[in-house]
């Protein structure tokens, strides 16, 4: 026989499952762009989908990345992925051994240990066929069963996976891991009790089966065990669409997608759609999320994504996250938070809409230079920065012109993180003219901030764009500036816009190395933390971001350093109000300690500030 | 009497304070940490209103001191420790004094105008503040910039380091105000060409004769007053100081050219004071000062029976509001002295 | 304005003065609940000096404070249509009132409060 009526809820929750993701994903690939539906359809064809491949099998099988957070957090993942995974091949496999190449209906190898009763004695077994499958099958299952236990341990220890904090489910996602936990006890229950009457398992299942059959009545409790077996199935399928687990399904197609090339674009729009639901709500991002020193625990991004999912509009979750990217960096799936924010807050500040005519007004003729210096806003709050800058350009003889001088307009960036793309567009519009006016061939900007719009948005024909701290190391190594050892202890602070919005990390550090003792921080480079000066965050008080702010001042200065070094002014400044240590810009430790160049190259022009 | 009250901080409040106990017939230990007493008071050249001579108010408190008096400077406070009913008092090299009483007279110390660093000090040359000025008028000598000239026109600041949550210091000075008007009239009887423009958020005048001599200041001496917190200031290319505010009044954004700017930097509780506090255990407020059991009826008690608190350590005061109070203080610890 | 009482012998003009109670409060309530920092603000003018609209228009926070807690918000949103969110001036605030959220609250308050 292959058929019993216990088979219904799981074949029918299949069903159900399949279905809905059907409907759902043929949705979300109609609503995207016909430029996107053509990247996605020429993907299936081209050598990139060998690497797709390899990374659905590397992330959503060995979640290579959860190892590397913690070996007990990822083994714990894995063994549930690749452990299931491979109870499906090897069942569908093992299956075959037993209907000798007849098409089984789907439900066959899920349950194949009630339809087949292979109660043979085999010697040697494992080398035969069917004694593999039974053994392997059941060394699977106990693999998926160890990571069920840790699993268990985690919802109380979970300081021994590496996580201090860890998310605070909704009932709904409660319901849908409570069914996801039961499936495979009640398949060792199901197939034990079966084995216990036929003695066709393996080692864990003949064994558990002799075990409960001395204990309890297995003639009963087999039939019931298997209906169990299945309506857990049959639950979690029928959840799943709804709960954290769509990411099982969704994760592959997100993946598939950014391999073929298609990015987040306008939002709402399907590839956030199909983002915000690759997210497993695994908890990584709470821990490195620093709002949670500041009490603001439900801004982090694994709540913020499941209030978009749910369609909670929350402004308050949307516009109170620091765009610091340390959840990005964090995230094992990849998922792009910051832009996921920014698209929310596009829909939340549908504004009294900008209005920069004012600006084409005045039209003092930029001077034309080589080099052309931006300080940016922030840079008029520390003028020492700026000062360092000027007394450098001088030092190095450079042939260049301040272009905000006396005052600017703002790149554009604040509007950008406050998703207010359009605003911003028309402001990045008017500084372009003014900065392709100068005809310079480098534009050296003192804010991170700046530079990394410069970057994303604007199109500076063939200016490259440089902030100070790659300017300065440029200049050394040119040997246009020389530098001379101080006798200070110092560490470095990675701004996050100019690391991990930037990948400059190298750079500032081979400058400040050659003129103090550089000691390294314990989170630094990509771990950087945030200055909680952040223009990114809307609405948090001063009270919070000092707690942050306070926060990173103590891991920066573990080391009892003389002072500390940043390469953002907005950073500088945040960290001057904490007066705790001697900040200083790059820049400006660089300006102290000059000594004249070996060589001064002739320049046709040396100018005065 | 037998009873012996030692004071901590030889400024104007300790001065005084250490000579009414001793009028009163207390013996007296006053220790500082500094190698000379005086306090800040030796750095001002003239006090407000009336443009009394700091030199000699000082003086005067010196002259009240007399024998039951022992001064030892150059020794920190390191411990205080309540022993049943009295106190010992311990400083650095082993120092010891057993006390009946304690009084904290520890000062303020000045807001350090680098932490604004939009303003310039310390990047600008013609930057200076009020205390870098007051030591100007006092050495005598012409009134010049850093560049050795003659200032066409002079800038003062007020609020600097005051009433401003991001330097931390949400309290208002006090004295501040009245003393950028007392300067602004020093400079011009200087420099009687000199334009002088004073950049406030409030014209704080609540003492006596603080309204009269600001009206003397507009009526006599010309004096421009401008209501708006400066934001931001830059450096021309002769060295001027350029100042960004809005002109509040009017509504529009005024920039104007200083040969000088003086920047009235405010009152922050002195470091000692805090250390002392946390070595007692009183009660922490945000300002950082020491906080009295209540300003109206107990303003030199401490929650501490034996523990007593006179001049800036509790608060910015002016030079005669401290004496006042030291005086109280002095009252106080003899009432509790005498019980 | 005058012009208009020469001609016709009297005016149509407003009075100069600020009637307040005759004035709509209701946006600078709805303001003040999303971003009671509003309350802080002692008209300093810190804001306006930095402001980097400011250097081009007479755009002035603490101007479009003034307004808004008096009720006269009628040409309010020309005003705030002006910034450009760059945060200077909540880094010059000495009371620290949340500038830059203060500006998006008062643009989606007029925004909602449009017919």
């Amino acid at each position: 026989m292959t058929f019993d009526l216990f088979v219904l809820p799981f074949f029918l929750g299949l069903l159900f499952l399949l279905v809905v993701l059907v409907v759902k994903y043929s949705r979300w690939i109609a609503m995207m762009d016909v430029s996107d539906r053509v990247k996605a359809g020429m993907a299936l064809f081209s050598v990139g989908l060998l690497k797709t491949v390899k990374e659905i099998f590397m992330e959503s099988l060995l979640h290579r990345r959860m190892f590397r957070r913690n070996p007990l957090l990822g083994y714990m993942h894995m063994s549930f992925a690749l452990g299931w995974f491979l109870l499906i091949v090897m069942g569908n496999l093992e299956s075959r051994v037993y209907s000798g190449g007849h098409i089984n209906p789907p439900y066959y190898p899920i349950f194949l240990k009630f339809f087949i009763h292979d109660k043979r004695v085999l010697p040697f077994e494992i080398f035969t066929l069917p004694g593999f499958f039974r053994f392997i099958m059941d060394l699977l299952l106990l693999y998926v069963l160890s990571g069920l236990v840790l699993a268990l341990f985690k919802r109380t220890r979970s300081k021994w996976f590496g996580l201090k904090r860890t998310t605070q489910h909704n009932s709904f996602d409660k319901w849908s891991i409570t069914s996801l936990w039961l499936i495979f006890p009640m398949r060792l229950l199901a197939e034990s009790f079966t084995a216990g009457i036929y003695h066709g398992g393996g080692f864990l299942t003949n064994t558990m089966g002799s075990i409960l059959a001395a204990l309890l009545p297995e003639q009963i409790l087999v039939y019931p065990a298997w209906w169990a077996y299945s309506t857990m199935l049959g639950v979690f399928f029928v959840t799943l669409p709804w709960s954290r687990f769509m990411h099982i399904p969704t994760e592959i197609v997100l993946i598939y997608l950014r391999n073929a090339g298609i990015e987040q674009g306008k939002y709402p729009g399907s590839f956030s759609e199909i983002e915000l639901r690759s997210c497993p709500r695994c908890g990584v991002c709470i821990d490195v999320c620093q709002m949670n020193q500041a009490g603001l625990t439900g801004s982090t991004a694994v709540y913020f994504i499941r209030s978009l999912r749910e369609q909670r509009t929350d402004t308050q979750l949307n516009s109170n996250c620091m765009m610091c990217g340390r959840c990005l960096e964090a995230c094992p799936v990849g998922i792009d938070t910051l832009g996921l924010r920014v698209g929310a807050r596009s829909v939340d500040n549908q504004l009294v809409a900008s209005d920069f005519s004012y600006l084409r007004k005045k039209t003092a003729d930029s001077k034309t230079a080589e080099v052309v210096y931006f300080a940016g806003c922030m840079g008029h709050l520390t003028p020492g920065v700026k000062q360092a800058m000027l007394r450098i350009f001088k030092k190095a003889q450079i042939d260049y012109t301040f272009l905000d001088e006396d005052g600017s307009i703002c790149c554009g960036r604040p509007l950008k993180l406050a998703g207010l793309q359009e605003s911003a567009s028309k402001l990045v519009a008017e500084n372009t003219v003014k900065l392709v006016n100068t005809k310079a061939k480098i534009l050296v900007t003192s804010c991170p901030i700046c530079y990394k719009v410069f970057n994303s948005d604007y199109q500076l024909e063939s200016m490259q764009v440089m902030h100070h701290s790659v300017y300065i190391d440029k200049l050394v190594t040119e040997g246009k500036l020389v530098l001379r050892p101080a006798k200070v202890k110092a560490v470095y602070h990675d701004p996050c816009e100019l690391g991990r919005g930037s990948g400059i990390y190298e750079q500032p550090r081979n400058v400040l190395k050659q003129i103090a003792e550089l000691s390294d921080v314990t989170e630094e480079r990509v771990n950087s933390l945030c200055c909680g000066g952040s223009i990114g965050d809307l609405s948090m008080n001063t009270t919070q971001r000092n707690v942050i702010r306070d926060g990173t001042l103590g891991v920066l200065c573990e080391s009892q350093p003389d002072i500390l070094v940043t390469a953002c002014p907005l950073c500088k400044k945040t960290f001057d109000s904490g007066n705790m240590i001697k900040v200083k810009d790059i820049a400006e430790i660089v300006a102290e300690n000059m000594s004249f160049p070996k060589f001064q190259e002739k320049t046709t022009t040396l100018v005065d500030p | 009497m037998g009873k012996h009250v030692v004071v901590i901080g030889a400024g104007p409040a300790g001065l005084e304070t250490s000579a009414s106990l001793a009028k009163i017939g207390f013996s007296v230990t006053l220790v500082e940490k500094e190698e000379t007493t005086g306090g800040h008071l030796n750095r001002w050249h003239a006090l407000f209103p009336a443009l009394l001579s700091g030199h000699e108010a000082l003086e005067t408190i010196t002259n009240g001191l007399n024998e039951n008096i022992i001064i030892q400077t150059g020794i920190k406070v390191t411990g205080i420790e309540a022993v049943n009913d009295y106190f010992t008092v311990s400083g650095h090299n082993g120092w010891l004094v057993k006390a009946d009483a304690v009084v904290l007279t520890t000062g303020f110390q000045l807001f350090d105008a680098h932490r604004k660093e939009e303003y310039g000090y310390g990047i600008y040359e013609n930057v200076i503040t009020s205390a870098d000025l007051e030591e100007m008028f006092s050495s005598g000598k012409e009134l010049v910039n850093r560049h050795g000239n003659t200032p066409q026109r002079v800038g003062f600041v007020h609020c600097v380091g005051s009433r401003d949550e991001k330097v931390n210091n949400l309290h208002c000075s006090k004295i501040c105000c009245i003393t950028a008007v007392k300067q602004a009239i020093e400079v011009k009887k200087r420099l009687p060409g000199t334009e002088v423009f004073c950049f406030y958020m409030d014209l704080r005048m609540f003492g006596r004769h603080y309204e009269e001599l600001y009206k003397e200041a507009q009526e006599k001496y010309n004096i421009q007053f401008i209501r708006g917190r400066l934001s931001e200031s830059t450096e021309d290319h002769e060295g001027n100081v350029v100042v960004k505010v809005e002109d509040t009044l009017l509504g529009k954004p005024l920039r104007i050219k200083t040969g000088l700017l003086v920047l009235m930097v405010g009152m922050e509780p002195a470091s000692s004071s805090k250390s002392l506090a946390d070595m007692l255990g009183l009660m922490k407020v945000s300002d950082g000062f020491i906080q009295p059991v209540d300003e109206v009826m107990h303003s030199n008690y401490t929650e501490i029976p034996g523990v007593f608190v006179a001049g800036t350590s509790s608060g910015p005061k002016s030079v005669s509001d401290t004496l006042t109070d030291a005086r109280s203080a002095a009252l106080a610890v003899a009432d509790y002295l005498n019980k | 304005m005058n012009k208009k009482a020469i001609i016709f012998g009297y005016t149509f003009t407003r009075d100069r003065q600020i009637d307040f109670d005759a004035n709509n409060h209701d946006i600078c309530k709805i303001v003040a609940a999303a971003e009671p920092s509003l309350n802080l603000c002692i008209s300093c003018g810190s804001c306006a000096a930095t402001c980097s609209a400011g250097l081009f228009t007479d755009f002035s926070l603490r101007q479009v404070i003034l307004l808004l807690r008096r009720g006269e918000t009628k040409d309010l949103d020309k005003e705030i249509s002006k910034c450009m969110l760059c945060g200077k001036c909540q880094l010059v605030c000495p009371r620290n009132v949340n500038t830059r959220n203060l500006i998006l609250q008062i643009s989606k308050a007029l925004t909602s409060a449009r017919p």
